[in-house]
């Protein structure tokens, strides 16, 4: 069952457009959402919960049209964008206090466990914390609802690697029973490589791919060769990188041809949206 | 139930899987209605992603080695010694085969291949 739907999002800004944004995701599954800087991935997840207005399209969460449902669709979403930064003097204690009343189904055990897990002390504040544990604190706030479906805006910037594998750990225990889903953007492909089914890759305000990560890695091969073997390859790869002593190219693997006699790998995450970004002459 | 992953072998992840589980099967070290754990307990314990871990159930369940009950789970298909036997040769020929090819793009003579395989081998 589809637990999350964008259907042809759209977005205008004077200097940045958001076209025809399309992916979906099922219950049970986490999605890994990458993209460079200003690709747009911020964006998208506003303009999901109506934090900015989307110009077109139409979101659907838990199987209910969100312009329609979105109170109802909020008491069982979580999202976060960065670490709480507001109320920066008040304690968490008081904070938790507020937002528990937002909710019909606050659990306030899961609350206490979270907490406890993250080692975060309610009489602390959030200008005392750092800024890991202010995103771990907003997680907490998110779980602590019984949410099904989470969107994440960079959770595990900022944290170190520990606390980066203890959160991606929680990540999977929160999709275990099959029911619940996970969204969440990153620009570090590390942690999508070990666990995250689904991928969906934006760049310049477009969706690239948006398919398992299985998939999507095969769907790619890293070449490398000669300068002499660029030049009949080129039209075929995606993007390439010369040097002083030959090539190395992205490839779509369906491209590749047996007697093109390069030396091929298997891309990288990271791989794939470095070549992605030459094309789109983001790093020129 | 044992599986090591290595994040650098250059086998698929899923084929890594297929392939230890499927020697532990033909082994006997899971026995016949063996249940088991359920794919999103073993994606959680491996942090591998879900999707991996159901393709190497879906080759275990296309070789027979297993099979799925309905909302119950997955389960070590019940077979004779015999078919065991059977199933041991059919894994252990498929790898053979790609490897001869290999082989056989080196130059190699069967002999030469044979004498390799009884040094390496121990003998």
């Amino acid at each position: 069952m589809e637990i999350l739907s964008v259907q042809h999002l759209s977005k205008h800004y004077p200097k940045f457009d958001l076209k025809d944004v399309s992916f979906s995701l099922e219950k049970g599954y986490i999605m890994g959402f990458i993209g460079s800087n200003g690709a747009g991935k911020t964006t998208t997840l506003k303009s999901m919960l109506g934090l900015v207005h989307k110009d077109g399209g139409t979101i659907s969460m838990l199987g209910m049209d969100f312009d329609q449902h979105e109170l109802e669709i909020k008491q069982h979403i979580g999202f976060m964008f960065g670490g709480v930064d507001y109320y920066a003097k008040t304690k968490i204690r008081t904070i938790s206090d507020v937002v528990r009343r937002f909710y019909r189904e606050w659990d306030d055990s899961i609350y206490q466990k979270y907490m406890k897990r993250f080692a975060l002390d309610e009489n602390k504040r959030p200008s005392e914390l750092s800024s890991g544990m202010r995103i771990k604190y907003s997680l907490v706030l998110a779980l602590s609802h019984r949410a099904k479906l989470l969107l994440l805006d960079e959770p595990t910037s900022g944290l170190d690697p520990v606390a980066r594998d203890n959160l991606l750990e929680l990540f999977q225990e929160f999709i275990e029973d099959g029911e619940r889903s996970i969204l969440f953007s990153t620009h570090i492909t590390s942690d999508l490589e070990k666990c995250a089914d689904f991928i969906t890759y934006i760049e310049n305000g477009r969706i690239i791919e948006s398919r398992t990560k299985d998939d999507l890695l095969q769907g790619y091969r890293l070449v490398k060769g000669t300068s002499e073997q660029l030049a009949p390859l080129q039209a075929r790869l995606i993007a390439s990188k010369s040097h002083a002593y030959g090539f190395s190219g992205l490839i779509k693997t369906a491209d590749l041809e047996s007697a093109d006699h390069l030396e091929i790998e298997e891309p990288s995450l990271e791989d794939i949206m470095i070549y992605y970004a030459k094309k789109e002459g983001l790093n020129e | 139930m044992e599986i090591v992953i290595s994040n650098t072998s250059g086998t698929p992840i899923y084929q890594q899987i297929f392939e230890q589980i499927s020697a532990q099967i033909v082994k006997g070290v899971l026995p016949s209605d063996f249940c088991l754990p359920p794919i999103r307990t073993v994606a959680k314990e491996l942090r591998i992603s879900v999707i991996t871990v159901k393709r190497a159930w879906e080759e275990l369940e296309h070789a027979g080695l297993i099979y799925t009950m309905a909302g119950k789970g997955c389960f070590v298909s019940p077979l004779q010694p015999n078919a065991l036997d059977e199933k041991r040769s059919q894994l252990a020929g498929e790898k053979l085969a790609k490897d001869m090819e290999y082989y056989k793009t080196l130059g190699l003579s069967l002999d030469e291949i044979i004498a390799m395989l009884k040094k390496d081998y121990g003998e």
